[in-house]
């Protein structure tokens, strides 16, 4: 069976709200196996109460957000860095 | 003739069964997932209750399926909003599980297979309000519904009822778990609408 899980293009929405820059163009390193990639490349599945961004390589969580009616809540542990082109 | 139109009963007085503050019906199951569906042999499945003496209580499947089970039917409400009524399960209650291990512990901190958790009181799993389930409407629970076995703690948001559920760790503190870490309430009464910190 193939997971749910779209890439990481479908954080673009979501994080616009946030950052006045694309963060999906950003490279992100996983702090569980040190994978650096795109954040569009990251595994996100979205059906569940926020949205859950996993490294392609080992799976773990590099990114979760959580949208309130009055905040955002980003959990960036599972990234060691963002690199972020300007 | 008369003046009442036929077949005008007026306005219904209920709109159907009474559901929790913003929710709403759903016939099907819908599957939310934070991740890959995790695949566990039945060999090396286990259940472990860890006291807050670090005492382990462990349950292989066999010894699971050896204990007395229950059949509640249940209503479960999801902080995503969709509500499903008169659901059947068959677990194992918490009471049963819990008999035999001595805690002074006021909280559960439930972890999963696949890395999610989840904390609540441990009050919530006791007294016939809890449960690992393993079969849904008669069948063995399918795998995105968290089987082989997920807890049930139907009268607090769906997302305290853990899919594959591995263990409980009994805590004198209350220890955010995936979703409460990342904004959501740590006790989730959808009665009290308590989806987010601070509802």
């Amino acid at each position: 069976m193939t997971d749910p899980h779209l890439d990481g293009n479908a954080l673009a929405g979501p994080l616009r709200e946030i950052f006045a820059v694309d963060v999906t163009a950003a490279t992100s390193r996983c702090a569980a196996c040190g994978l650096s990639g795109a954040v569009a490349a990251l595994h996100v599945y979205p059906n569940a109460p926020g949205m859950v961004a996993r490294c392609p390589g080992c799976e773990e969580v590099v990114l979760r957000m959580v949208r309130t009616p009055d905040a955002a809540w980003l959990d960036l542990r599972g990234a060691v860095s963002l690199r972020i082109p300007m | 003739m008369g003046i009442v139109t036929p077949g005008f009963r007026g306005r219904p007085r209920s709109s159907g069964p009474e559901l929790p503050p913003g929710q709403y019906l759903t016939e099907d199951f819908p599957v939310l997932s934070a991740g890959p569906t995790p695949r566990v042999p039945m060999d090396r499945w286990e259940f472990v209750i860890t006291t807050e003496t670090s005492r382990e209580h462990r349950w292989t499947w066999d010894d699971l399926m050896a204990l007395p089970s229950e059949t509640p039917t249940v209503d479960i409400h999801c902080v995503t909003k969709w509500s499903k009524l008169g659901t059947t399960w068959q677990g194992v209650s918490l009471d049963t599980l819990m008999s035999d291990v001595d805690t002074a512990a006021d909280y559960a901190f439930v972890h999963s297979y696949g890395g999610y958790t989840t904390n609540l009181p441990l009050a919530d799993l006791l007294d016939g309000q809890a449960w690992v389930a393993f079969k849904f409407d008669g069948e063995d629970l399918h795998p995105e519904h968290g089987g082989p076995a997920r807890l049930l703690v139907p009268h607090l948001y769906f997302w305290k009822s853990a899919k594959w559920v591995r263990g409980i760790q009994l805590r004198f503190d209350d220890e955010p778990g995936f979703w409460e870490t990342a904004g959501y309430h740590d006790y989730g009464d959808p009665w009290r609408e308590q989806r987010y910190q601070g509802d």
